[in-house]
């Protein structure tokens, strides 16, 4: 630990950011979850801090990717959905570290730009096959320097084929084990519709890939190497980011045991009659409906040839084993890490924040994946932050909601460096007093998507008792709908008060605080090009 | 089959855009990703950031019309037809247009957000051109 002085004021630290794609509140066993057993995440939470009411900016990947690195919501930084590029000169978190002297790296999924894109005229797609462009060897189109502060970067994400670093070192490495990958799009370029396990349940596959060369382990290894290259009085911003548990749920064969899916009780928000399960979604939003009958994808992230009103329980136990296993993986690869950094006596002097980018249905109202669907399932993540204990964390859980938005500003705190303007997120609070002291009352998750003539809107204010949803005009809506839930007496929010004259004041009362977000100051970037679907 | 069509009013003569796209050779200046390209009468492959060599069939390089078309031959696609069409607006200005017609759908939405890139490029060389000849 470097010390400032005299006054032994900390100016610095180790920091490790841990993201994992995809994953819900409830799979972390510190946060009540019993399918996984997650020991590692478990024991940060008991040294540190867990906040039971933490929300994405947007429920897909590349908004709230980027409301990480930027702290900003989409509707600043521009990359408003998923095949929409963060610009390249967009706030960087790990720009203001690295100017702080921190060596800063991101190893796994980044996903600030479209994945798909051949050409790679996007530095993420372009980084394996061409290097890290430098002073004296800059890339064929004259870029060179670090890519939005991250001064080393080794891409993964949820297939092995594309350009990526992952993909490239099994194409090379281990060519005998791509069969066993699940294909994540089918030959139309969609997301693949194709059941497999034992159930059919989509995009569910059995991989006989050694466990050693699953991502979740390579992204483990390929960040014990770079932490191997820093020195003690190195301080570093490693941004560790598995792809998983994101579907397609292909972990390897050699893990089935964990979790034995006959054995999997359903989700408790998964109704099991199909009249029940429509008549809760016939209570929301017009579009919630229409995915589960087929007649409407809303959204790329969900395959188009599925239909969720086919799922059965089966499917659902299945697909709910396999992201268990996925997240005991992970669970294990984090212990690998830590055990590495404590191995170097910088235990004590290590910042730990983990967290997900945003939520999975997971059979909850019969549905699976994502999309324009702001419930609990995809809203509701794992935050566990375990300070540096150098610095004599008081262990606590926070209830009040909190956001990805205050990562960015966190890191910076933790760095002892002030607050950027561009910052849109406060600083984590650390305690149930600190959030009420500082006024964290609410947040705000954004949707917009416009892809093969489907356009979607939605603005959603989480409170402590509430959770409300406007829907604006789009193809599906008439910017009339909308939904209201009370969390305290609807946990599971099916009974959808919206259009309850009783509650009229509670909805106004909301509405005025997404009004407020929509007219809160500060420059916003010019929305970004669709580029790509994802 | 989806098609994608993105245009560009340029403030550059239309035999100054022209300029830039007609020869062949030279859209690894001006197709973003593009890393360098061989070119055998007219099948051009083009070798790209990601790696990836992209064959193309050149159908049409006429500079009269001042319309280049061409075809990516990759089993991919089954279907790509691309052009590009250069229009004078005014002495000064000219509108480029490139047009994207792919199956699978999903494939047309790749490439023409590469071309709206391209256009870009396709301005600013051109303008560059324009500049130098105004002095």
């Amino acid at each position: 630990m470097r010390r400032g002085g005299e006054s032994g004021v900390v100016v610095g630290r180790k920091i490790l950011f841990i993201t994992t794609d995809q994953q819900r509140y409830d799979t972390v066993g510190a946060n009540g979850g019993t399918l996984s057993r997650t020991p590692v995440l478990d024991g940060l939470a008991r040294e540190g801090i867990r906040y039971e009411r933490c929300q994405p900016t947007s429920v897909v990947c590349m908004p709230s990717r980027a409301s990480m690195l930027t702290g900003q919501y989409p509707s600043t930084h521009g990359a408003w959905m998923n095949g929409v590029a963060l610009a390249p000169d967009a706030p960087s978190v790990a720009e203001s570290l690295h100017d702080l002297g921190y060596a800063t790296a991101l190893i796994g999924k980044a996903h600030f730009e479209p994945f798909m894109d051949p050409f790679g005229r996007f530095a993420e797609n372009a980084l394996a096959s061409l290097g890290v462009p430098t002073l004296e060897a800059p890339w064929f189109d004259g870029r060179q320097g670090v890519h939005r502060g991250f001064d080393f970067l080794e891409f993964a994400t949820h297939g092995v084929m594309g350009p990526l670093h992952y993909a490239k070192w099994i194409q090379r490495a281990h060519p005998e084990a791509l069969p066993g990958f699940y294909s994540v799009v089918d030959g139309d370029f969609n997301v693949n519709a194709a059941g497999g396990g034992d159930t059919g349940a989509p995009q569910v596959k059995w991989n006989d890939v050694p466990r050693e060369w699953y991502h979740t382990d390579w992204v483990a290894d390929r960040t014990i190497a770079w932490l191997d290259e820093q020195t003690d009085d190195q301080d570093w911003f490693c941004w560790m980011s598995f792809p998983d548990p994101h579907h397609p749920w292909d972990p390897p064969s050699s893990e089935r045991h964990r979790v034995d899916w006959r054995e999997v009780p359903l989700p408790e928000n998964y109704p099991t009659s199909a009249t029940e399960r429509e008549a809760l979604l016939d209570q929301k939003a017009r579009h919630w409906r229409l995915w589960y009958d087929g007649r409407v994808v809303s959204n790329y992230e969900a395959p188009k040839k599925w239909v969720p009103a086919t799922m059965t329980a089966d499917q659902v136990r299945e697909v709910n084993a396999m992201n268990a296993i996925e997240v005991e993986l992970i669970d294990e690869a984090i212990g690998r890490v830590l055990a590495r950094v404590a191995a170097k006596g910088w235990d004590e002097d290590l910042d730990v924040i983990f967290t997900s980018d945003h939520g999975e249905l997971q059979g909850d109202f019969g549905l699976l994946f994502k999309g324009p669907y702001h419930v609990d399932a995809l809203m509701r993540l794992p935050l566990i932050w375990r300070p540096a204990p150098s610095t004599s964390p008081v262990a606590s859980v926070v209830h009040a909601p909190v956001s990805l938005v205050s990562l960015a500003a966190t890191f910076l705190e933790v760095a002892g460096a002030a607050a950027p303007s561009w910052l849109e997120g406060a600083t984590l609070p650390v305690s149930d007093d600190d959030a009420i002291s500082r006024g964290f009352e609410a947040t705000v998750t954004e949707w917009d998507s416009a892809l093969f003539g489907v356009e979607v809107h939605v603005r959603s204010v989480l409170t402590s008792d509430y959770l409300y949803s406007e829907y604006g005009a789009g193809t599906m809506h008439d910017g009339s709908e909308g939904e209201l839930y009370n969390l305290v007496d609807d946990p599971l929010q099916r009974v959808n008060l919206f259009n309850d004259p009783e509650r009229a004041a509670e909805r106004a009362a909301l509405s005025e605080r997404l009004r407020a977000h929509a007219e809160r100051p500060g420059e916003r970037a010019t929305p970004g090009l669709l580029v790509a679907p994802v | 089959m989806a098609s994608l069509r993105y245009e560009r009013r340029i403030h550059a003569t239309a035999d100054e855009v022209w300029g830039v796209i007609t020869e062949p050779e030279s859209i690894p200046e001006w197709f973003p990703g593009v890393v360098s390209c061989t070119l055998e009468g007219t099948r051009r492959v083009l070798t790209l950031a990601t790696g990836i060599e992209m064959p193309e069939e050149i159908l049409v390089n006429d500079s009269i019309q001042r319309r280049f078309v061409y075809r990516i031959d990759s089993p991919l696609y089954r279907f790509h037809l691309g052009s590009i069409d250069v229009i004078a607006l005014s002495p000064e200005e000219s509108l480029c247009v490139y047009s994207t017609t792919a199956e699978p759908d999903t494939l047309c939405l790749l490439i023409g957000g590469g071309t709206a890139g391209a256009l870009v490029e396709i301005a600013r060389i051109a303008e560059c051109v324009a500049a130098a000849r105004v002095g």
